[in-house]
């Protein structure tokens, strides 16, 4: 292990609120992470699904209510703090990350969730999850993407399909789109996942897995536009097609999908190939086997390149690896600061540098 | 003045009351560390002083070239002072760039050293000479000497094992020893310097040294000086001072609030000339546990200076006009949700880029008005370096106890200029409290303080209050998002109140000379010096002509009006094209007249007082 990574695991192992232990003293429900406040998305919005899964695994954690921080910025899914009944910060249009920041350097005791869309993450925001992820600053950035902007009426986001027609590119956007994951790996992201409004149970856990991680994490969740782009994930996602085409990735395990759970990923030079267990003498010993630990992460930016329909799309965590948190390396230098000048003394900072008396 | 023989070198010595020098060179000359060296020397010895660097944007300009030309004046004094002097007494110019671009503010009979090594035929064309000014009689109005510096500083390196390059590089040393020897200062506090600055290189300090003595020695015994000068110590207030410039003064009026207030410090920061040095200093504080952040630009600085004020730190951000315009929209944010927070801006000379390292004040609009909608905050505007120092302490008393943000308004000038400071003691600081509220029985997110109109700062961790805020607009008291129309027209209300009601928590408007008269001569910012030296000298004509010095430039005192209203005119000089000014008449009807310089330096004395004689003479009955 490098240094940095020993670190990082000396800090999971150290007590903190986020245990299991600590969520069976506190016991809170997921009606305890429910606000007063009346939820105005649109009925049948992917939304609903989003909130109601996070309301149900704020209390794995093990955090009090109050020391919970949910912050967004501006888009359909900037309204989610205030159905939240912890601490909220509606923000402005992509700063979320900014307001994270400052608050996680400020009190590393938080836990801090950034609420975001595919516009405001990746357009109007694009230059701060990059940086936040780099710093890898111990915040759960949950991305909406619905390659839509909803809030503005329908106009394309920078993950609309090319050639898409919407009000604002009535003739065809003739913008490539990105990819979210893949951005968030280039970024140094040290954990990535996606998963699916509708798929509730998957949701759950993959932001269970994001909340217990120390460090940035990234997690695209899927989600349906009813209004402007209904059906945008629909081909792969619906329950009858979602298994031959959907990769669910489990860390160790050989990359194997299919209702018959016959279908594999194996290695063809330096890209995948879908392949048939049992045809042309595949064996499991051929797939690939996922590790969302690996230290290089070639593997995880080729899950992010695929996509439905050339390759089922991979779902769960893509990666998810120990570095030093920015919070921790800031308090880390001011702990050693202390240590070498002792406890900074205002008047030994006012009369620093030269000076003379004047009688 | 008095003339007496010195002993040493059996030259007259004058008594001067103040002394104005100019080093000027190449930006790779070292005239910022040269210009620094005397200043700390005439610092330490007591004399009142005053400084403007003056260096181009550009790190190396092509050497020898116009653009390239790096200044410092200081001004050093057995009086008072007030600015670093209109003009200097002494140019020394290292070569033909400095010496065109500097020689048109040395007044007739001043003192001109050139470096005459440098005055050759390439650097000459560089600096678009046709002829050589040292020889076709251009500058015969000046005290010329031509100094061989490089050729003498050279030979007194004689030995060392140095390239030649290297060796030149340490001439302006060699200059400095000259003006040591001129004005009659001790080589130790800069020999001091170089024992701990090149400690590690004992050649290079042996260089150093070598050359400021030389320089020291050639004063002594040239026959081109006839005389040398004395400015002896001022009589300053008693006290332990320093040097100080202002935005080393600013940084540390921050690190004083956050020590009076018992709250963490945080500073998020993106690189912007000239307010850098801001964070340079902030970061060298993690035992006060100060955290600086450099973000990734100017928006997320400021965004992470909000998250930080929004967990119970002071949070903290600073700029020059450029990056202000950038964080515009997130200063409204901090307007809506009601936070502590204060942003620095060290005003620059635009629009845009315009000139970066070059003072000027006319950000005041777009800090008062450079945001959608009402959005109204508390401005305010240190006068000198020193004055930072308080101000900046001020600005973190406003921000907490009406839990607004504030808006603290520098300028180059300020920044990078110097003068003595009296270090203050503890105890004389200000009190600075802060509350924040547990009780969840009696907290309402917008529910208000009765005298202040604050809102209570709720942060983070405090069980039961666990509660909302953003950028839509909110109920009153209850917080939660709200588009009734009548509750929006009383939250505007109640924004606009809260700030306009600071002018009860303000000193009021003072003013220096008589209480009634003639003129009243009103400035912001960093034209202090030069009004106050102009007022003065109209004073001790007999003109009936008083200063007032806006700190808070929003609100204004509560007796602004009265105190306007006094004088038969009101002058207001500003370096922008009429802001202030601009206020005072539609805040106050009042028939004020602008006098605006805007060429990225400060106001001269004489320029104000010309500007104040023309408006008594006009108005004289």
């Amino acid at each position: 292990m490098t240094e940095p990574n020993k670190r990082a695991a000396r800090e999971t192992a150290d007590p903190t609120p986020l245990s299991a232990e600590n969520a069976e003293t506190i016991r809170l429900t997921r009606k305890d992470f429910v606000s007063d406040q009346e939820v105005r998305w649109c009925p049948g919005c992917g939304d609903y699904s989003i909130l109601a899964q996070t309301q149900k695994v704020m209390p794995d954690f093990g955090y009090p209510r109050e020391n919970i921080v949910f912050i967004s910025g501006i888009g359909c899914s900037g309204r989610l703090p205030y159905y939240m009944n912890t601490y909220g910060f509606h923000t402005i249009h992509g700063r979320a990350p900014t307001l994270a920041t400052g608050l996680k350097a400020a009190r590393p005791d938080l836990m801090v969730w950034v609420i975001t869309g595919d516009g405001d993450a990746l357009s109007i925001g694009g230059n701060h999850v990059l940086h936040s992820m780099r710093r890898n600053v111990d915040f759960k950035l949950v991305m909406f993407n619905n390659r839509i902007y909803g809030l503005t009426k329908g106009q394309a986001s920078p993950t609309s399909e090319f050639g898409k027609r919407t009000k604002s590119t009535p003739a065809g956007s003739v913008d490539t789109p990105i990819i979210p994951l893949t951005i968030a790996l280039a970024a140094e992201a040290s954990f990535v996942a996606r998963s699916v409004d509708t798929h509730t149970e998957h949701l759950q856990a993959t932001l269970n897995r994001a909340g217990f991680h120390t460090g940035s994490a990234f997690i695209e969740v899927l989600q349906n536009c009813n209004i402007f782009n209904d059906g945008a994930w629909r081909d792969f996602t619906e329950r009858d097609v979602r298994e031959d085409r959907m990769l669910l990735l489990e860390h160790g395990k050989p990359m194997i999908f299919g209702r018959d759970r016959d279908k594999g990923i194996r290695l063809a030079g330096l890209r995948p190939e879908v392949v048939t267990i049992g045809q042309d003498g595949v064996t499991e010993e051929d797939l690939l086997v996922h590790d969302e630990q690996a230290e290089d992460p070639f593997l995880a930016l080729m899950l992010s390149r695929m996509f439905w329909p050339q390759f089922p799309v991979p779902v769960g965590v893509l990666r998810a690896v120990p570095r030093p948190t920015h919070d921790a390396l800031i308090g880390d230098q001011i702990e050693a600061a202390v240590a070498r000048e002792g406890k900074g003394d205002l008047a030994g900072a006012l009369a620093s540098g030269e000076t003379w008396t004047v009688e | 003045m008095t003339t007496t023989r010195t002993r040493s070198a059996d030259l007259p010595t004058q008594d001067l009351e103040r002394v104005t020098i100019r080093f000027a060179g190449d930006s790779g000359d070292g005239m910022q560390l040269t210009g620094t060296q005397f200043t700390r020397t005439a610092a330490v010895f007591g004399n009142d002083i005053s400084t403007l660097p003056d260096f181009p944007a550009e790190i190396r300009a092509p050497a020898g070239s116009l653009p390239g030309v790096s200044g410092f004046q200081i001004s050093f004094s057995s009086s008072d002072i007030h600015t670093p002097g209109d003009e200097p007494d002494v140019l020394v110019a290292m070569n033909p760039a400095a010496l065109k671009t500097n020689v048109g503010d040395l007044p007739p009979g001043g003192a001109l050293i050139v470096n005459s090594d440098a005055f050759t035929k390439s650097n000459l064309s560089k600096a678009a000479y046709e002829g050589n000014p040292l020889t076709d009689g251009s500058l015969k109005a000046y005290s010329l000497f031509e100094i061989p510096i490089s050729t003498l500083n050279e030979r007194a390196l004689d030995g060392l094992d140095m390239t030649s390059k290297q060796k030149d590089l340490t001439k302006n040393f060699f200059a400095l020893g000259i003006m040591f020897w001129l004005y009659e200062r001790s080589m130790e506090p800069t020999l001091d310097w170089i024992g701990q600055k090149f400690g590690a290189r004992p050649v290079i300090a042996e260089a150093n040294g070598r050359a400021l003595k030389a320089g020291y020695a050639f004063g002594e015994t040239t026959e081109l000086f006839h005389t040398h000068y004395r400015v002896k110590p001022a009589h300053l207030a008693s006290g332990t001072y320093r040097n100080i410039t202002g935005n080393e003064a600013t940084a540390l009026g921050f690190l004083a609030a956050s020590q009076l207030a018992d709250r963490p410090l945080f500073y998020g920061s993106y690189p912007i000339t000239p307010a850098s040095d801001i964070l340079h200093q902030l970061s060298g504080y993690k035992a006060y546990g100060v955290k600086t952040f450099q973000a990734e630009d100017e928006i997320a600085a400021i965004g992470a200076a909000i998250g930080a004020s929004y967990g119970g730190a002071l949070g903290l951000t600073a700029s020059s006009g450029p990056g202000i315009a950038l964080k515009s929209e997130a200063l409204g944010l901090a307007v809506m949700v009601e936070l502590p927070l204060v942003v620095v801006d060290v005003q620059r000379a635009g629009p845009s880029t315009g000139m970066p390292t070059k003072t000027e004040q006319a950000d005041l609009l777009q800090v008062l008005f450079g945001r959608n909608s009402d959005s109204p905050l508390p401005v305010v505007a240190p006068a000198t370096p020193a004055d930072c120092f308080d101000v900046a302490i001020e600005a973190w008393r406003l921000a907490l106890k009406f839990v607004t943000p504030v808006v603290y308004l520098s300028d180059a000038f300020l920044a990078t200029g110097a003068e003595p400071w009296r270090i203050p003691s503890v105890d004389e600081l200000p009190d600075i409290h802060v509350d924040n509220p547990t009780d969840p029985a009696t907290f309402r997110p917008y529910a208000r303080d009765a005298h202040t109109l604050a809102r209570q700062w709720a942060i983070p961790g405090t069980p039961g209050l666990e509660h909302r805020v953003g950028g839509l607009e909110k109920a009153d008291i209850s917080g939660n998002v709200s588009y009734d129309p009548d509750n929006h027209h009383r939250m505007q209300m109640l924004r606009q109140a809260k700030v306009a009601g600071i002018a009860d928590d303000i000193p009021l408007l003072e003013v220096h000379g008589p209480d009634r008269g003639d003129l009243l001569v009103l400035g912001w910012g960093s034209t202090y010096g030069a009004i106050r030296s102009a007022v003065e000298r109209l004073q001790a004509d007999g003109r009936s002509v008083a200063h007032a010095h806006l700190r808070h430039l929003n609100p204004f005192p509560k007796n602004t009006e009265t105190v306007l209203g006094s004088y038969r005119r009101v002058l207001i000089p500003e370096v922008n094209l009429g802001q202030l000014l601009l206020l005072v008449r539609a805040k106050f009807l009042i028939d004020a007249v602008g006098y605006d310089r805007v060429r990225g330096k400060p106001f001269r004395i004489s320029e104000i007082e010309e500007a104040a004689t023309k408006i008594l003479e006009e108005s004289r009955p």
